[in-house]
């Protein structure tokens, strides 16, 4: 691979990072268009995306628990649910037309953020 | 009830996840609108959520041959120095405002999905108007 993909990835990194550490969320967002911008082909950006994801959320997971902001008993009522979920929508994922899935779930989060903002 | 609408939350915002549909977002949106959650505590609960359900992808992925794991090693270490900015910096901001960071980024990935356009290569195009412009 060539030198400077390296370094577009390890500064994409640091953001997605930040922005995972900052809001608990959207290291995806960056990662996954950078990793395409790297010249992987999209099924391998999106796989990709995830593997660079997971060790950030961890370590991000620990700084969280470790200064007293959540517990593990906040969260373990939604993990057994979000793993049986997540299954579920890999299995429907392809057989889905997720294109108007998506411009529906954008509402809702535009929505969301709205009601967030005049609170 | 209430556990009813925890195991929805639950296991919608697993399912969008593994979807692509920004799953991170499903569940801190029902955690702090619908839950009464802090939103510091809805962001710690949401990154512990991501790490089963991502363990169960990387694994798939992995036995698939997807991983481009020269790309992947150096962003995720420069990750984890970006986690520990970030997450200290959001020790430092109060929930208020971390509410309201996290709306603008919730607007720019709900506009994001709203203009979604499918990849033109090798999929079939449905559509015969142009997408809108913003």
């Amino acid at each position: 691979m060539m030198k400077h993909n390296r370094i577009l990835a390890a500064v994409g990194g640091f953001f997605a990072g930040a922005l995972n550490g900052l809001l608990g969320a959207g290291g995806g967002m960056v990662v996954v268009p950078l990793l395409d911008k790297a010249g992987l082909p999209p099924k391998k950006s999106h796989a990709t995306s995830v593997c660079v994801i997971l060790p950030i959320c961890i370590f991000s997971a620990v700084l969280y628990l470790t200064s007293g902001r959540v517990s593990l008993s906040d969260a373990s009522p939604y993990l057994l649910w979000g793993t049986l979920g997540a299954a579920a929508g890999s299995w429907i994922l392809p057989k889905m037309n997720s294109v108007w899935l998506k411009r529906i779930f954008g509402l809702l989060m535009i929505w969301a953020a709205y009601r967030m903002l005049v609170r | 009830m209430s556990g009813l609408w925890t195991a929805l939350a639950g296991f919608f915002s697993g399912a969008m996840g593994a979807m692509g549909l920004g799953g991170g977002g499903v569940l801190i949106i029902y955690l702090t609108l619908f839950a009464g959650v802090e939103q510091a505590a809805a962001q710690g609960i949401n990154l512990i959520f991501f790490i089963p359900c991502a363990v169960l992808a990387v694994l798939y992925y992995w036995k698939k041959k997807l991983i481009v794991w020269k790309t992947a090693i150096p962003c995720a270490l420069a990750g984890l120095l970006g986690a520990a900015a970030g997450s200290y910096f959001s020790s430092w901001i109060s929930g208020e405002w971390l509410g309201k960071l996290f709306a603008g980024l919730l607007l720019l990935m709900g506009l994001k999905q709203l203009f979604y356009k499918a990849p033109p290569k090798g999929q079939k195009q449905d559509r015969t108007k142009p997408e809108p412009k913003e």
